[in-house]
């Protein structure tokens, strides 16, 4: 398991992107694609505290509310990151990402 | 600053890289392993380990995990999702800039950056990565369940990961540019035997077409320089390794196929400099291969720094 808060229930999804108004949600499992990903956000948990940082497993039930969600339409990679700003989506990516990547989408978009 | 001040600083944090610091640190030697990316290197990216030894079955990440503690228990410094901006290798005292500006000195380096995925380096790769190019079939298969897909490559990983993919496909082709394949007898006869799978020999990619994923790929015939457009649901890019070693090109000697020689102490051509894991030039690329480099490499640069 990752040392982020995990997103179990999509009542929990919703309180999350709607109480913060930035949110990076990491959904994936804990494969090779993954961990690097996951990895990166622990530590941007330290440097950008104006940004929550969660993760959610991709085989749960309630994990259909980004698995199905339209801007996840075509992927085919694990993870599948998505950003929010003020609860709406405002990035998302497939596959691996280094931090760096992750770091620069932060910007871009926070 | 007396804190950047290292006795060896190893580059890179994969199983050399790791090793190098257990046994460095181990002997009360100040250690900095500096990495770019996530400590762990290509271990991280393996699911499933069972061939080295002692370990019966384990993670990639878990075992990565176990070499890190232990390598911090010892007193070893890691900095990870680091970039080097900037080196000298040349005098006693060798310095390693990161791009935040921070200088670090060490009397000996080992540089232990491993390798990474090659990549076709064609039109529409970057596009469509994650959205239908793949480079991990354990990770990613089942999203190809019943569909039409391609595996890139004739080596053992293409060959053994292809049949893996049939578990989930409806066909598979293994696309090779030669005519011939590069695996162990018993790859190539699992994948000849598996009826999923056909092949397309003497032949590359030479660019991805889609929308939202990749829909289509044109692929070239390397015998009659014929192309043709195919519908594909999925390609997965398994081509193999290149050695992390562009940083060093100005610094060391470095073999055509971007591998660093060394000799049986692990040092390079730079006094003071060492090598170790993929990024040596050397035939067998496997963890096993990698710690025992990182092992010689430690104990020669203890030694040199002491002599
Ligand atoms: C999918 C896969 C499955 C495998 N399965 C097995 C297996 O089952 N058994 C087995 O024995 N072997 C296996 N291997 C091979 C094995 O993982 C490698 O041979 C071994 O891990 C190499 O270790 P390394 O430390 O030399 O390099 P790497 O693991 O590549 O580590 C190098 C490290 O250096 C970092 N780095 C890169 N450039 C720089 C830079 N400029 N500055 C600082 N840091 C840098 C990287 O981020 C990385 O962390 C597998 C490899 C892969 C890819």
């Amino acid at each position: 398991m990752t040392n982020l808060e995990h997103v179990i229930t999509t009542s929990q999804y919703q309180e999350i992107i709607e109480n913060n108004e930035n949110v990076m949600i990491c959904c994936g499992r804990m494969g090779p694609m993954c961990v690097p990903v996951y990895d990166a956000m622990e530590e941007l948990t330290e440097e950008s505290k104006n940004i929550k940082f969660v993760d959610m497993l991709f085989d749960i039930p309630d994990a259909h509310v980004i698995r199905n969600a339209p801007e996840c339409a075509g992927f085919m990679g694990l993870p599948f990151t998505m950003y929010y700003k003020n609860g709406k989506v405002v990035k998302a990516t497939s596959s691996i990402q280094s931090k760096e990547q992750v770091q620069a989408i932060l910007n871009e978009v926070f | 600053m007396e804190s950047n001040k290292y006795d060896v600083i190893v580059l890179g944090g994969g199983a050399a890289g790791l090793t190098a610091g257990i046994y460095l640190s181990r002997a009360k030697i100040k250690t900095l392993i500096l990495n770019e990316g996530m400590v762990g290197g290509q271990i991280v990216l393996t699911h499933e380990i069972a061939n080295y030894p002692g370990v019966e079955n384990i993670s990639g990440y878990q075992l990565a995990s176990t070499m890190k503690k232990q390598a911090i228990s010892f007193g070893c410094d890691i900095k990870q999702n680091i970039q080097i901006s900037d080196l000298d290798l040349s005098g006693e005292i060798k310095k390693v800039i990161i791009s935040n500006g921070e200088q670090y000195t060490a009397k000996a380096i080992i540089i232990a950056t491993g390798g990474r995925s090659r990549e076709l380096a064609v039109e529409g790769e970057d596009t469509f990565k994650g959205r239908g190019i793949s480079y991990c079939a354990t990770c990613d298969g089942d999203f190809y369940t019943d569909k039409d897909i391609i595996v890139v490559g004739g080596g053992n990983s293409a060959l053994e990961e292809a049949v893996a993919l049939t578990t989930y496909v409806r066909s598979l082709r293994i696309v090779h540019q030669f005519d011939h394949f590069q695996g162990f007898a018993h790859a190539i006869e699992a994948a000849k035997n598996n009826p999923k799978i056909s092949f397309i020999l003497n032949s590359k990619i030479e660019a991805f077409e889609g929308n939202e994923k990749v829909q289509k790929v044109t692929i070239r015939n390397l015998n009659d320089n014929t192309s043709q457009k195919m519908a594909i649901d999925g390609v997965f890019i398994l081509i193999g390794y290149k050695p992390n070693s562009e940083k060093f090109t100005n610094h060391i000697d470095i073999n055509p196929y971007g591998e660093i020689p060394t000799d049986s102490k692990m040092a390079t051509n730079v006094k003071g400099v060492f090598a170790a894991g993929d990024v040596r030039e050397k035939r067998i690329r496997q963890i096993a291969t990698a710690v025992n480099d990182g092992a010689i490499a430690a104990i020669h640069a203890i030694e040199y720094i002491q002599s």
